[in-house]
């Protein structure tokens, strides 16, 4: 499922302002935006992303981690990487950006209505999982068993710690978090998030699957998954390319046939699996 | 003799050559920017013209793999070469251009976008695979939920006067493709040139309401059978000539089954990944978009410009490239056209005008690359 901009020229970003900012980890910000133009600021479906342009620095795409209930205002999780990433961090309270979109496919959450939904999160990846967890929580009884996996290098990294305690409390669903190191204070598991893929106790035939995170995280996690008899077409990544346009006109966001922008970021593994692992693909 | 003939879309009549001038003056008559072939530099090169005396009369041109020259015709032929070494594109996919201004700081900007009048062109000269080509690019720009508006606008502006090939370039496969050497759809007005025993016409025929009207403004004679039959016979002979053969059959899936093939890496020895077939090709339609500051950090403007899948900057995500290797970049170019295309618009991103094997400075030859894996999937 797609959401078309209402903007009638899909190159200008539309200005919204930043009402808060908060201090996720060393590198990451999430930031809470309002419209200028007071009006909806953005209905999206969990999984899609905008493009967020920094007045003087440039424009980079960047997933929708707030809740879908609440369209007055967008909420994104940005981890400054590179140099429009870097400035984004500096900005504050009162600062404004620009916004495109939303662009992109979205997790199939009607889909998995009935059945079971495994999310495997690695990294920064949970961010466009968060809208999708807001919306399975708001509608618990439509699906049976839901699982939240998360893996992060370190306990200093766990992204989205506050809530993850939340629900880890709630005893509606089930929620794993991992590191892949950590020190003498840290009690919960050390390990690689593929571990828990088996002791995460769903129903292969019904389960649904969203996978986000590094490449290489997706790759075994989709693996551990198919040891667990999951069918391809029941698991669902977030692909990343360079993003230019959004639209599906620039061509920079091609994997193989899909245009990631469009088709993509959201694809269910069975449309890729001929493309995944093949190097600089 | 002329006649006051009213032709409807599908009829045809005689121009004669020494009427043809009053084309390009109707053209320009009705406001459009007439853009046409010229000499330039050694080459053909569509341009603006103003009158028939800047057409190429009695040159051509010779292609082969990595070159490209011009030569003397035995004729006065108006379209005795090819094709151009650029194609229209850059009249309807700007290769640079700014889509918006803003002006203020980090704390708060506006935003302008960037509006200009739309040009009215008259192609003159257009091949049928560069019509097709257009029809190509239509359906990356105007199909699907976010239509481009520049594209649009010039694209709906532009009329198009399609010449049949008389002759075929060795680097030349329209055929393999199903988009030439005849204009088939999508022209206004479609000519062939006819030349021989004292004579020097053109066949004109009609192809929508706008071209009729421009018919209606030129001294045209009525054609006879024996006209529309020689005619036919000259397009024939260039199918028949075509210098270079693609074979299209099952090309899609033999391509996207061998995408570890080693012929990727034997075509990476050769290819300097210059980006040369990328801008040459008439259905790229790869961009980037940047953004630039004036030195005080209070203006801002969002450029767009054309952008090739052979550059290291095309696939950078943080922390590098994609497809750092030549190998994985000539892939990149060559599946897309020829294969990933299909899928994403239904048809060829290739239309066989074999500008990417003339202006290659390598030679490399998309044909040949084809053939290569076909062969060795083939043999085995
Ligand atoms: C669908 C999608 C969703 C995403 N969601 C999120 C998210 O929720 N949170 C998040 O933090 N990140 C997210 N990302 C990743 C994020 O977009 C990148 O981290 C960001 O684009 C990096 O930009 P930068 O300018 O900070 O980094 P840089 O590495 O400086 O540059 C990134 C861009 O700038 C250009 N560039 C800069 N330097 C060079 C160079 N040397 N050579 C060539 N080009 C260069 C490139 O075009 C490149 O695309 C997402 C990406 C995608 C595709
Ligand atoms: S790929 Fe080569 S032959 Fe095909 S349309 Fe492009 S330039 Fe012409
Ligand atoms: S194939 Fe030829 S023209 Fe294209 S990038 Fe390589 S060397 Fe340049
Ligand atoms: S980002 Fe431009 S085509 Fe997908």
């Amino acid at each position: 499922m797609s959401i078309a901009p209402s903007r009638s020229d899909p190159m200008v970003p539309r200005r919204f302002r930043i009402v808060e900012k908060i201090h996720e980890t060393a590198d990451t910000y999430t930031f809470t935006l309002v419209p200028v133009d007071g009006e909806t600021a953005c209905r999206f479906a969990p999984g899609q992303f905008n493009m967020l342009y920094l007045f003087g620095y440039g424009e980079v795409p960047i997933s929708i981690s707030g809740d879908p209930a609440a369209p007055e205002r967008l909420v994104h999780t940005v981890r400054a990487m590179g140099s429009v990433t870097h400035a984004f961090a500096t900005l504050e309270a009162g600062d404004m950006v620009g916004v495109r979109g939303p662009f992109g496919s979205a997790w199939p959450l009607a889909a998995a209505e009935g059945g079971d939904v495994l999310i495997v999160a690695g990294g920064l990846g949970l961010a466009p999982l968060r809208s999708a967890i807001y919306r399975l929580l708001a509608e618990r009884d439509r699906y049976r068993r839901i699982a939240i996996l998360h893996g992060a290098r370190s306990p200093e990294t766990i992204l989205f710690a506050e809530e993850l305690r939340q629900w880890r409390r709630n005893l509606d669903i089930a929620c794993e978090v991992t590191v892949d190191y950590a020190g003498t204070d840290w009690h919960g598991r050390v390990g690689v998030i593929t571990q828990l893929v088996a002791l995460a106790g769903f129903d292969p035939q019904r389960v649904t699957t969203f996978v986000c995170g590094p490449e290489i995280m997706m790759r075994f996690s989709v693996e551990a998954l198919k040891k667990q008899g999951v069918a391809d077409e029941r698991i669902h990544v977030s692909m990343e390319r360079s993003m230019k346009c959004a639209l599906g006109h620039c061509g920079h966001c091609q994997f193989g046939p899909a245009f990631l922008c469009k088709d993509g970021p959201v694809l269910s593994y069975d449309r890729i699996r001929n493309l995944v692992g093949i190097a600089e693909l | 003799m002329s006649t006051d003939l009213a032709l409807q879309i599908g009829e045809h009549a005689l121009l004669a050559r020494a009427e043809f001038g009053k084309l390009i003056d109707a053209l320009r008559g009705q406001g459009y920017a007439v853009i046409g072939p010229t000499l330039q530099g050694g080459a053909i090169v569509y341009s603006e013209i103003s009158g028939e005396s800047e057409l190429p009369v009695g040159w051509t041109d010779e292609q082969e793999a990595g070159t490209y020259r011009l030569k003397r015709r035995e004729d006065e032929a108006l379209f005795g070469y090819v094709a151009g070494a650029q194609s229209w594109r850059p009249f309807l996919f700007q290769p640079r251009r700014t889509l918006w201004r803003a002006k203020g700081s980090a704390a708060d900007f506006a935003i302008d976008p960037d509006v200009r009048e739309t040009p009215r062109f008259a192609f003159l000269g257009m091949r049928a695979c560069e019509l097709k080509a257009v029809s190509i690019q239509d359906r990356v720009f105007m199909d699907g939920i976010h239509p481009d508006a520049d594209y649009s606008a010039r694209r709906d502006a532009a009329f198009f006067i399609a010449v049949n090939c008389a002759r075929a370039g060795a680097t030349c496969f329209c055929v393999s493709m199903d988009a030439g050497p005849r204009a088939e759809a999508g022209y206004d007005l479609a000519l062939t040139e006819i030349i021989g025993e004292g004579r020097h016409d053109f066949l004109l025929e009609v192809g929508s309401p706008r071209g009729a009207v421009i018919a209606s403004l030129l001294s045209l004679r009525a054609a006879g059978d024996g006209d529309a039959a020689e005619a036919e016979a000259i397009v024939e002979r260039t199918a028949q000539s075509m210098g270079r053969v693609l074979q299209t059959e099952g090309l899609k899936s033999l391509l996207q089954e061998n995408l570890e093939h080693p012929q990727w890496d034997d075509v990476a020895e050769r290819c300097l990944s210059c980006g040369n077939c990328t801008f040459a090709c008439p259905t790229c339609f790869c961009h980037t978009d940047e953004d630039v500051t004036d030195l005080d950090g209070q203006a801002a403007e969002r450029h767009q410009r054309w952008d090739s899948c052979f550059s290291l900057d095309f696939s950078y995500i943080r922390g590098g490239s994609v497809r750092p290797g030549i190998a994985s970049r000539y892939r990149q170019w060559m599946t897309h056209k020829l294969a990933n295309w299909i899928d994403q618009f239904g048809e060829s991103g290739c239309v066989g005008c074999g500008r990417c094997i003339t202006w290659c400075p390598a030679g490399i030859d998309i044909t040949a690359e084809a053939a290569a894996i076909r062969a060795s999937i083939e043999k085995d």
